[in-house]
């Protein structure tokens, strides 16, 4: 290969990677639930008086979030607890939001591969422990 | 290494990840498509994907990829392929390794969710994993692969847009792959949707809920190359898809490929399973 156009290549991905990654630091913050869009906060969940659904959430929790969160959600190593004031206060439709965008600079990855309704009943689940 | 040395080697692997306390599912609901779904950060997947074929004017083939697929970031996933294959009455060999790298830029879900994947592989001649399919790749060229010196290393690009809608996931992926040795650049494409049998979870522990099952199905070909862009003298495939994820277990994978047209296999079975291992690097610190 031509040794100008392995250069021109190795810049541009080196353009893209540099430009992904300043992006992603730029984006994400602590402050995720300040940047919740009204529409999103003020969502009902769907799942919250159906009796099986913290049940059904305790499960999807124990599968998808307690490796990090601990088994009784009160949090393991750098990972927060989630029975605090910051989750006991916020509605449901903030939590649906936390979990579909994640906040991806503190390290909290998004769960859209999950399907909407199993996020709110891990919602459910959530407040059913405050 | 013998086969029965290789045989206990496996069986130890085997029991080592079952035991491992920490693990979940994997998501992989695909063979050939990438979703925008990134690996959580610090959890380490390590899967097998298969292709065997059956071709009528040649000898039936294994063709498999390890994986070591680790979340580095929340927005940055790498992995290693490490490929071999089996030709039955030929041989069985290393054809060679990959390494990726996944960016995705936006970090808030929309409607269309980029990701931006680099790759860079080192194979032979030999290898028949079909991991993508571009250029103007085709069966005839593939009956041919049976030579380990002919190295082929080539960069590939790819980019991902994938989105959900109503437990529904779509996914298209645009490759743009080019061997260094002064060869054309080659383009091929996959698309893919899929949903889980179930939407909503049950509140009792099951193993063959709808929920652990997805159903989709997988399009992908190649798109020629530089001086030749279309459909002319490429290969295409149509295959459904059906995971299992055992839960706080495995994930099994199986897609019955289809080919489209003469230039294609007949018929390609893919299988895979993947299991991942939660904060992998955590452990490893704490131990």
């Amino acid at each position: 290969m031509n040794p100008r156009k392995l250069r021109l290549i190795t810049a541009i991905i080196c353009l893209i990677v540099s430009g992904s990654m300043i992006s992603a630091a730029s984006l994400g913050d602590g402050l995720w639930i300040s940047r919740v869009p009204e529409k999103d906060r003020t969502r009902q969940n769907p799942f919250a008086d159906r009796p099986d659904a913290p049940a059904a959430g305790a499960r999807l929790f124990s599968q998808n979030c307690a490796s990090c969160h601990g088994d009784n959600a009160t949090g393991k190593g750098n990972h927060p607890s989630l029975r605090s004031e910051r989750v006991r206060s916020a509605t449901p439709g903030e939590l649906q939001w936390l979990l579909t965008n994640g906040s991806m600079k503190n390290g909290m990855p998004s769960w859209s591969k999950l399907p909407e309704q199993q996020r709110w009943q891990i919602v459910t689940y959530l407040k059913s422990l405050q | 290494m013998n086969a029965s040395t290789r045989l206990v080697a496996v069986l130890i692997g085997l029991v080592a990840l079952l035991a491992w306390p920490e693990r979940s599912r994997a998501q992989e609901n695909y063979f050939v498509t990438y979703t925008h779904h990134m690996e959580e950060p610090g959890t380490l997947e390590v899967s097998n994907k298969s292709v065997t074929g059956f071709p009528k004017d040649g000898s039936s083939f294994i063709g498999s990829s390890m994986e070591l697929e680790y979340g580095v970031k929340t927005w940055w996933t790498s992995e290693l392929y490490l490929d071999g294959q089996t030709t039955f009455g030929e041989n069985t060999t290393f054809t060679g390794w990959r390494f990726e790298n996944r960016f995705r830029p936006l970090l808030r879900e929309h409607w269309i969710n980029p990701v931006l994947y680099f790759e860079f592989e080192d194979i032979n001649g030999a290898n028949k994993s079909l991991l993508e399919v571009v250029g103007h790749d085709g069966i005839e060229d593939f009956l041919s692969r049976a030579e380990r010196s002919e190295k082929e290393r080539e960069v590939e690009l790819k980019l991902i847009l994938s989105s959900n809608a109503k437990g529904w996931n779509f996914a298209e992926n645009f490759i743009a792959e080019k061997n260094l040795a002064n060869e054309p650049w080659e383009f091929g494409y996959a698309v893919a949707a899929s949903r889980p049998l179930s939407l909503v979870a049950g509140a009792k522990a099951c193993t063959f809920c709808r929920e652990n099952f997805s159903l989709g199905a997988e399009l992908y070909g190649g798109l020629g190359d530089r001086y030749s862009f279309g459909f002319s003298n490429t290969s295409h495939y149509l295959a459904p898809t059906v995971s299992f994820r055992v839960p706080q277990g495995p994930t099994f994978n199986v897609s019955p490929s289809a080919g489209l047209n003469h230039n294609s296999h007949g018929f390609l079975l893919r299988f895979g399973v993947s299991y991942e291992i939660n904060q992998f690097a955590s452990m490893l610190r704490r131990k």
